[in-house]
């Protein structure tokens, strides 16, 4: 895991509503405090912002959230623009093509070209050489990226377009990107997972998926909203014995809402034994938040938790 | 409220919502419960995890409908849509001639993007819709829509596909010939190779053979994609947005409601999955009470373990309410409880239905 911080890119990914912006929020923190110069990236695609990234004032200019720590959420419009804006010269003919109507759609109808130009957009903040001369490079870049059916797609994106488009610049900077995403020295993947049975199969075939697509490692796997086991057998037993007498209304409740968190507490280490024993490693693990709404402190608490964990 | 009321006399459900709030259980859950009061149903999934998938009868990926025995007077059906087999079939349906199809099919562009065509996976899952509806074989389907980046791309789907296909002036622009120069002036020759200079000319010979040959099959995918649009406006068909009740959930909720109500499209009511409930308040509870019963440390960990199921029933409770208002519809959501055990088959569709088919309300967890 201590690892992940050494990379220069890391994409975090898993199924839809497990946490993927809590975990990279999170990472971001843990990396930022360790001195890493680091950004965390809302590939916004056609997504509305997420509401934490909206609240702090989070758009397409790398926003500075704290001591090294930055965030951007990248339009994929914005980065067709600043991607031409680099290959054409003059200006006056990359103005010529970028405000040509027709130009506008032929790009929207590309297939994958949005998801391509977001992939270059994040590279291009992953390299030490800038394109813009004067932005400060990072070193991490992190990646809340699309859910994992769609997150294999992305990934693959570079790859699909260096083979489709053969020779000329696209297939030359789309290889390029590709050998970046690849390598393991540069590039890492970060799984996260709910222990719940499908989060758990979904994040076993992306693992398997990822190697036999892609070659590429699942470099961590985090479980998130681990319930505590706040109750052993046997307490759960004297609970349970309790609920049995008839007792005032409010004990009932308080009885069984202990006996539901500690079922669905056992329930939830089942699955992250399979996990476990499925991946061959043990993954990382954060805590359930007991609280009305995640916000930056919420991330600064799980982000301790993935820092004793490193 | 009974999501039977909800749909009586409806011959499509869609359920919408955001990723990872329970689509595709609520989806199976509820053509189960329909087919098991006398209807012949087919719920058209997409990707579900493979157990739910296994206790539905469908062990691999496909286009064809299987049944799935129940018990109950109706019969079920299900099937997992495949999406690029689905426009496969819909070239091959459209192409005026085998030399079109063939160039279509074999165009590397398409090979290796198809499922990424402007929203394709959510057209085809319309396009399926629209085909079993003509058939007539079946008395409710129920779609569980894509897990799409955006709950809402399907919407716009049949629209975005046909303005694609419809790519007249994209060849135009591609092929810039003299009509191209008359029509768009001068300008778009040196646009061409301004392009072809950034992309690569195999790319650019791609991208125009493709358009190109979609350009041929237009008329037949405007007229496809028309009908299905006003399928979606039917007053047979109806909206459920699913959520959680988690605050983006919600967000997503209300944005995809405004977006049903300015399109006139029939919004039919909410499910919210993962409730968290209870019958009363951290501070009804007499802590000493719970000591007395379960001793000094145990009661304590009872008492704060409901404290923290207050705070977490309470958010849902004010998310929902937040639901209810903005939505302003009268029908109120229905709520299902987080379950102890998640739903991945029959019997846990069937705990579902308990709450689903409810007269009322939802009961205390546990």
């Amino acid at each position: 895991m201590s690892d992940i911080l050494d990379k220069r890119l890391v994409f975090v990914t898993g199924k839809g509503g497990v946490g993927k912006t809590t975990v990279a929020a999170a990472l971001g923190l843990v990396a930022s405090r360790a001195g890493k110069r680091t950004i965390v990236c809302e590939v916004a695609q056609q997504e509305r912002m997420s509401h934490v990234f909206r609240r702090e004032g989070v758009g397409y200019e790398e926003k500075r959230l704290d001591t090294d720590l930055y965030a951007i959420s990248i339009d994929p419009e914005r980065s067709i623009e600043e991607y031409l804006r680099t290959q054409i010269k003059p200006t006056a003919l990359y103005t010529l093509l970028f405000d040509n109507r027709l130009f506008q759609y032929f790009a929207a109808a590309t297939p994958g070209m949005r998801e391509l130009v977001t992939i270059g957009k994040v590279w291009e903040l992953a390299q030490f050489e800038r394109r813009n001369p004067d932005a400060a490079p990072f070193d991490l870049v992190i990646v809340d990226a699309p859910s994992t059916g769609h997150g294999l797609g992305f990934l693959a994106t570079p790859r699909t377009f260096r083979d489709a488009a053969r020779v000329g610049p696209i297939s030359r900077q789309a290889g390029k990107i590709d050998a970046f995403i690849t390598d393991p020295g540069s590039t890492g993947v970060v799984a996260v997972a709910l222990p719940e049975e499908m989060p758990v199969n979904e994040t076993v075939e992306f693992e398997r998926l990822l190697a036999d697509e892609m070659g590429m490692d699942v470099d961590a796997v985090v479980v998130n909203a681990l319930l505590p086991a706040r109750f052993d057998e046997g307490e759960a037993e004297q609970i349970e014995q309790a609920a049995a007498a008839n007792g005032s209304p409010g004990v009932e409740a308080a009885l069984k809402a202990a006996l539901f968190e500690h079922r669905r507490a056992h329930t939830q280490r089942a699955e992250l034994d399979r996990l476990t024993k499925e991946l061959g490693r043990a993954p990382l693990t954060l805590p359930f938040l007991f609280e009305p709404d995640l916000d930056l402190r919420s991330f600064d608490e799980l982000s301790h938790e993935l820092e004793t964990q490193l | 409220m009974s999501v039977a009321r909800l749909i009586e006399r409806k011959e499509i459900v869609i359920c919408a919502g955001a990723g990872g709030v329970g689509k595709t259980t609520t989806a199976a859950a509820i053509a189960l419960g329909m087919a098991q009061r006398g209807l012949k149903v087919a719920v058209l999934t997409i990707d579900p995890a493979r157990r739910l998938a296994n206790s539905l009868g469908l062990p691999e990926l496909g286009n064809e409908e299987r049944q799935v025995e129940i018990d109950g007077s109706g019969e079920l059906w299900a099937m997992m849509l495949d999406a690029k087999r689905t426009f496969d079939d819909l070239i091959e349906k459209h192409a005026p001639d085998e030399r079109t199809r063939d160039a279509v099919l074999s165009n590397r562009i398409y090979q290796e993007l198809s499922n990424a065509v402007a929203g394709s996976q959510e057209y085809m899952a319309m396009e399926k819709l629209y085909e079993l509806q003509q058939e007539e074989r079946y008395d409710l389907l129920v779609l569980d829509t894509p897990p799409s980046r955006n709950a809402l791309d399907f919407l716009d789907a049949p629209e975005r596909l046909s303005r694609f296909v419809d790519s007249r002036s994209l060849q135009l622009f591609l092929r810039p010939g003299r009509i191209g120069l008359k029509v768009f002036g001068r300008g778009t020759g040196m646009l061409f190779s301004v392009l072809k200079g950034v992309t690569g000319v195999d790319l650019l010979q791609d991208l125009s053979d493709f358009f190109a040959s979609f350009g041929d099959m237009a008329e037949g995918f405007r007229d496809r994609a028309a009908r299905t649009g006003e399928l979606l406006a039917d007053s047979g068909t109806t909206f459920l947005l699913v959520t959680s009740p988690r605050r983006a959930a919600i967000d997503e909720a209300i944005f995809f409601h405004r977006r049903l109500r300015e399109r006139k499209l029939p919004f039919g009511g909410v499910v919210v999955n993962r409730m968290s409930t209870l019958a009363v308040h951290e501070d009804e509870v007499d802590v000493t009470e719970l000591q007395a019963l379960l001793g000094k440390r145990l009661g304590r960990k009872v008492a704060s373990n409901l404290a923290d199921y207050d705070a977490i029933a309470t958010r849902d409770r004010e998310n929902v309410d937040r639901l209810a208002r903005d939505l302003d519809e009268g029908t109120p959501p229905i709520l299902v409880p987080h379950l102890e055990d998640d739903v991945h088959d029959i019997s846990g569709l069937l705990e579902m239905n308990e709450y689903l088919f409810a007269a009322e309300a939802v009961p205390a967890p546990g």
